[in-house]
């Protein structure tokens, strides 16, 4: 056992297990925050995908370890920004989410790629939705989405 | 305000209804619900594909851990299905690497780990079989009389297709989670068919109707993979619940969901074509051969499907139909989007370009002579009775793509690219008189004393879109607001058995209903009171169907569509790229275009990768694929930029005119981009997927 504290969602957490505790496993189970979902467990589909430290990574291949010291923002605390109801809108409209599983991961790389680049190319956006599976959409629309929101709004991005 | 523009047309996309709960994570999927006091239960699964089991030897099980199996079963070891012959619990033969023999139960995954690490399970092994060699089920047909036009023909054409595994690949996996209520259970879990799994636990735990209550939670997709399989779950959930009275959750990984869930038929199918003096297909024999895995289940449905699209879009007039579902020591296969169309379809569009080239014909002339027209024989000697608009949707397909320069400039100067283009359609419900006979289709709304309108049905939102739609009509029908209706996920205590979310008739036939319903709700609307009215499916009096024979009209109606795929075929590593695709769809009238574009896109990228990129195989009964890293899905960088056309031919029994969907947008990709990875490669490509190691091998033939 080990005592880690990091910064989720702009809250300081500390919390005793054991440093290879899988970090999607705290996040769901200790802490209650299942926006972030188990696809395949291997960091292939990005369902569970998280921030830390502004960097994009797959929570269910992260060791709770890992995140000591850092700073944590999932879908629940991204969903309290301007940035968020701009992509919500924009997901909407776009009629980019079916069944939804894939959608708080796919909302968190389309911030990865905006925060990076408020004016992505199509081709730019699909590479940077390529480490996270759909099987719904055929990603089209979620590409459109992402187009549409990188338009809206006062350069939020 | 999208009350005014439906007025103007149901068309019109709106805002889904469970959109912003999904985006923002708020969707409560069954992994993420948790009960007080829940244990987790984890499956022994075999690790031989044949033999019996001769002796189990568990470790101590320590205090508050359980094992629960066969032994345990109140009521039938057996999954009630269409054919039920599933086992719930494997008793002493195993059939399958992978089949369950027992839950171990218990407060920690880590300690239920061990002990399933330390239980020893000694078999005799039998030998496996596997391939295309006992028939388990039969079925056959026929049209006109085959051998007088063998006997006529001037020319005989024969051709083998095989097509490989598909997984569903959903990306929620499996799961269920329940609790002890009276003398039953509660089970909520990701699934299709709420009234299955109901069925199914009422005869294992052998208890009346009210004891087992089922209720969907938020469903991470389902393609057919959440039709009939979480009954198996459900019911070694519920022998556990009733054996140890503690709510139980049961989630699959991925990696277990892989290796024992049901996927597509892999099929062997023989075609063989009597052409005439004229250059006219007289005749066509066929086989279907299908590997249906250990247990037959849904198999022999599939099978039917598969073989009633035999000529597809086209009309023949003398068939012989055959087909069998072959027992083989793997997992046993099941339902998924298409539902033995998807097989016959790339057949029957591979012979018929093939037929016309070996001819020396225009593949595309040779297609439309044989294209059907409204009024002719089906396959089954029903009638093609609504009006038919493929001529009209070919010319758009055509035109938007610009197919025929391409055709020619591809054919003609060998550039790695190539341009297919497969025409097909989908028979919408259940196959024959399975509506009226099996599922019996029953809906059920309910306006309160605010006027609001609830829908109580056991449709399935897995993504879909059903919730907006079937809202939609609902609505539309009693002209109120879509926010003055609601429809929460189906609880089996409220709603009445509408049938199974499946074979693209919750639209056509559920919202057929809900129509009818809401007219009636109309004529008796009475504001501030509260009024119930119900529907019951009736078929339509003009369909006949034998089904002893298989003779008549397989399906009320059909769905129709036309796909155009153009590819880049890499000369060195011969992976396929795609470049474009364009379809053209006749769905009767879509309810909304915004949802039914997101089911195009969808199931394009399903069907186009069912022909040259998803593998999955088996050794010696152990599926190799493992998890979604070795099998491959379409990523965002993989699928093309689409340019999808409706076309409205209202089907005067749909609501609004609408037909069916979901399964249309995936049957006819596998052909399309066959078709033209054969023109980028000059190789005639009679197995999918086509994958590069597939090209090389046909390449190293020649």
């Amino acid at each position: 056992m080990n005592e880690i504290t990091f910064t989720l969602n702009g809250k300081k957490v500390t919390l005793s297990a054991r440093g290879d505790t899988r970090f999607l496993d705290i996040l769901r189970k200790e802490l209650g925050l299942t926006g972030p979902k188990e696809g395949c467990g291997e960091g292939e589909c990005g369902a569970c995908a998280v921030f830390v430290d502004d960097r994009l990574v797959n929570s269910c291949i992260l060791p709770l370890a890992a995140v000591s010291g850092s700073k944590v923002l999932t879908i629940e605390g991204y969903r309290q920004t301007k940035r968020y109801e701009i992509l919500e809108t924009a997901f909407l409209k776009e009629g980019a989410t079916q069944c939804g599983i894939c959608t708080p991961g796919m909302i968190m790389a389309a911030q990865n790629i905006l925060s990076q680049n408020a004016h992505p190319s199509e081709e730019e956006i699909r590479e940077g939705l390529s480490g996270n599976l759909c099987r719904c959409t055929g990603y089209n629309m979620i590409v459109k989405a992402i187009r549409r929101a990188s338009k809206s709004g006062d350069g939020p991005w | 305000m999208w009350v005014s523009r439906m007025r103007k047309d149901i068309s019109s996309g709106i805002d889904n209804v469970e959109g912003r709960e999904k985006i923002s994570g708020r969707a409560q999927y069954t992994s993420d619900i948790r009960l007080e006091g829940q244990l987790y239960a984890k499956t022994v699964r075999a690790t031989i594909a044949h033999g019996l089991i001769k002796q189990i030897k568990l470790p101590e099980i320590p205090d508050g851990y359980h094992t629960v199996d066969y032994t345990d079963i109140p009521g039938d070891n057996v999954v009630n299905m269409i054919e039920s012959d599933w086992p719930v619990f494997a008793e002493t033969t195993v059939n399958h690497i992978g089949e369950p023999i027992m839950l171990v139960v218990g407060e920690d995954k880590e300690v239920i780990n061990a002990i399933i690490d330390r239980i020893e399970i000694r078999y005799e092994p039998r030998e496996p079989e596997f391939g295309f060699n006992t028939s388990i089920a039969k079925l056959n047909f026929k049209k006109g009389k085959t051998k007088e036009a063998f006997k006529k023909a001037d020319r005989i054409i024969e051709e083998t297709y095989e097509t490989g595994y598909q997984e569903q690949a959903y990306i929620e996996p499996q799961a269920f989670i329940g609790y002890p209520e009276d003398e039953g259970c509660t089970l909520i879990g990701s699934i299709q068919c709420p009234y299955y799994v109901k069925k199914a636990v009422m005869r294992t735990l052998d208890v009346h109707e009210n004891a087992v209550r089922v209720i969907q939670a938020y469903v991470g997709g389902g393609f057919g993979g959440k039709e009939e399989f979480p009954s198996l779950m459900a019911c070694q959930l519920a022998v556990a619940i009733k054996k140890i009275g503690r709510p139980i959750k049961l989630v699959y990984e991925r990696e277990e969901d892989m290796e024992v869930t049901t996927k597509r038929h892999p099929a062997k199918i023989t075609m063989t074509a009597a052409i005439d003096a004229g250059g006219k297909i007289t005749a066509i024999k066929s086989h279907v051969g299908l590997d249906g895995g250990a247990y037959l289940g849904l198999s022999k449905v599939v099978l039917s499907r598969g073989m009633l699209a035999v000529t597809n879009a086209y009309t023949v007039a003398n068939l012989t139909v055959s087909g069998d579902v072959y027992k083989t020591h793997t997992v046993p296969n099941g339902a998924f989007r298409g539902f033995g169309a998807p097989q016959m379809i790339f057949a029957i569009e591979m012979f018929i370009h093939h037929i016309a080239r070996s001819l020396g014909e225009d593949p595309f002339k040779f297609r439309m002579d044989h294209l059907v027209r409204q009024g002719d024989l089906t396959a089954t000697g029903g009638v093609f009775r609504d009006p038919i608009i493929m001529r009209d949707m070919i010319a758009k397909a055509t035109d938007i793509s610009n197919y025929h320069d391409k055709y020619r400039e591809y054919s003609e100067k060998q550039s790695n690219r190539g341009i297919g283009m497969s025409w097909f359609l989908h028979g919408c419900g259940f196959t024959g008189s399975g509506e009226q006979d099996i599922i019996k289709a029953e809906v059920r709304l309910k306006k309160d004393t605010r006027d609001i309108v609830h829908i109580l049905t056991a449709a399935v939102d897995m993504g879909q879109g059903p919730k907006t739609t079937l809202k939609k009509v609902v609505a539309g029908v009693l002209d109120i607001p879509v926010e003055n209706v609601t429809f929460a996920n189906p609880d089996t205590r409220y709603v009445p058995d509408s049938g199974p979310t499946v074979a693209s008739r919750t639209m056509m036939i559920v919202g057929g209903l809900l129509a009818r319903a809401a007219k009636k709700m109309k004529s008796q609307w009475v504001g501030g009171q509260e009024v119930v009215v119900s529907e019951k499916y009736a078929q339509p009096d003009y369909v006949k169907w034998d089904q002893e024979t298989m003779q008549g009209d397989a399906y009320p109606a059909y769905s129709w569509g036309v796909n155009v795929v153009e590819v880049e075929v890499s000369p060195i590593t011969y992976e396929t790229r795609l470049k474009n695709v364009w379809t053209v769809y006749d769905l009767g009238k879509a309810i909304d275009e915004r949802i039914v574009r997101g089911q195009m896109d969808g199931g394009q990228a399903q069907g186009l990768a069912y022909g040259y990129m998803e593998v999955m195989n088996h050794e010696t009964g152990k599926i190799s694929q493992k998890n979604l890293t070795d099998y491959i899905i379409p990523t965002a960088v993989d699928v093309a930029e689409s340019h999808n056309h409706i076309m409205d031919n209202p089907y005067p029994l749909g609501p609004y005119g609408a037909k069916g969907v979901g399964e249309l947008t995936l049957v006819g990709g596998a052909p399309a981009v066959a078709l033209a990875i054969e023109q980028a490669t000059g190789q005639k490509i009679n197995r999918i997927p086509a994958t590069p190691e597939s090209l090389m091998e046909l390449m190293q033939d020649e």
